[in-house]
């Protein structure tokens, strides 16, 4: 990720998202609704700050123009050596939410490493985590979210005994 | 509909089927929401012949998503403060996912609930816990 990336938030990018977590909940959809609840506008659902990796230039799991892309193409992948491991695995997320968040709004995410350890599991081999922690800051420079998530790497895939 | 504390007592639950039959076409619509392209999420063909898993699985963030409907519907819209969970197990196509929130603690203003989701077996797919703001 890179170290600072803007997210525009978006209506139709919300309505989009909430599709996507099966969520119908009108206060996603529908300003007008929105506006007679409680919150009184648009909000994204509780899991949407993640979606910045829409917005990072860099976001290395998102095909590029010009550039190979290891998912299949003619061959079961586009890229000719192996990939150095079976990839990342998302272990933990954690969300806090400091002050809403509507459509409009323009947050900056900023991005830092947190802790890395390692630990040895019986269904994947060694498992090496790192934590990475984001602030999402709107235009007013108030801290809106913070989000923590832990990535694991495997050896080999997870055994699905 | 918020929650409200002179209503709530610790050990309340609330339960939904968050994901029926879960499709390869939601996964194809969460990486595309998301923007996670990871091929492991939507891409069959690689995921079995080079990642060596039996077919795509979802995204941890699309099961936490679909928990955070649950979730949302139980405590009201912009009532969290809080929201966390750990993956415990891949969700595959086919699953039917069911999210439970049960109450834990209740503060002034506040309380705190665990958070579970299972699959058509039993197994755990997350698990966690969120804060949220009662009346």
């Amino acid at each position: 990720m890179a170290d600072k990336v803007t997210m525009p938030v978006e209506a139709t990018h919300i309505m989009m998202f909430a599709r996507s977590v099966n969520d119908d909940n009108q206060v996603y959809y529908d300003a007008d609704h929105a506006a007679k609840t409680e919150v009184g506008h648009i909000l994204p659902p509780p899991t949407f700050y993640r979606s910045v990796a829409q917005f990072d230039p860099d976001y290395f799991l998102r095909p590029k123009v010009g550039e190979k892309w290891f998912g299949s193409a003619k061959g079961p992948s586009g890229i000719d050596e192996k990939p150095a491991s079976s990839g990342g695995l998302h272990a933990e997320q954690h969300f806090e939410y400091h002050h809403p968040v509507k459509p409009g709004d323009v947050l900056t995410v900023t991005t830092r490493d947190g802790e890395k350890w390692e630990k040895v599991s019986a269904r994947a081999g060694k498992l090496m985590f790192s934590e990475t922690i984001q602030d999402y800051h709107n235009q007013d420079g108030l801290l809106v979210v913070t989000s923590r998530s832990v990535g694991v790497k495997t050896e080999r895939p997870v055994d699905q005994g | 509909m918020a929650l409200s504390a002179s209503n709530l007592k610790v050990g309340d639950t609330h339960e939904e089927v968050v994901a029926e039959n879960l499709s390869r076409g939601l996964l194809v619509m969460y990486a595309g929401t998301s923007g996670d392209y990871n091929p492991l999420h939507t891409d069959e063909v690689y995921t079995k012949e080079v990642a060596g898993y039996p077919s795509v699985f979802a995204h941890g963030m699309l099961t936490m998503g679909l928990t955070g409907k649950m979730l949302t519907n139980y405590v009201g819209d912009g009532r969290l403060k809080k929201y966390g969970v750990r993956f415990t197990n891949q969700v595959w196509p086919g699953d039917t996912l069911t999210s439970k929130a049960t109450v834990v603690e209740i503060r002034d203003g506040e309380c705190d609930i665990e958070v579970a989701t299972t699959n058509q077996d039993g197994k755990t797919v997350v698990m966690g816990n969120a804060t949220a703001r009662v009346d």
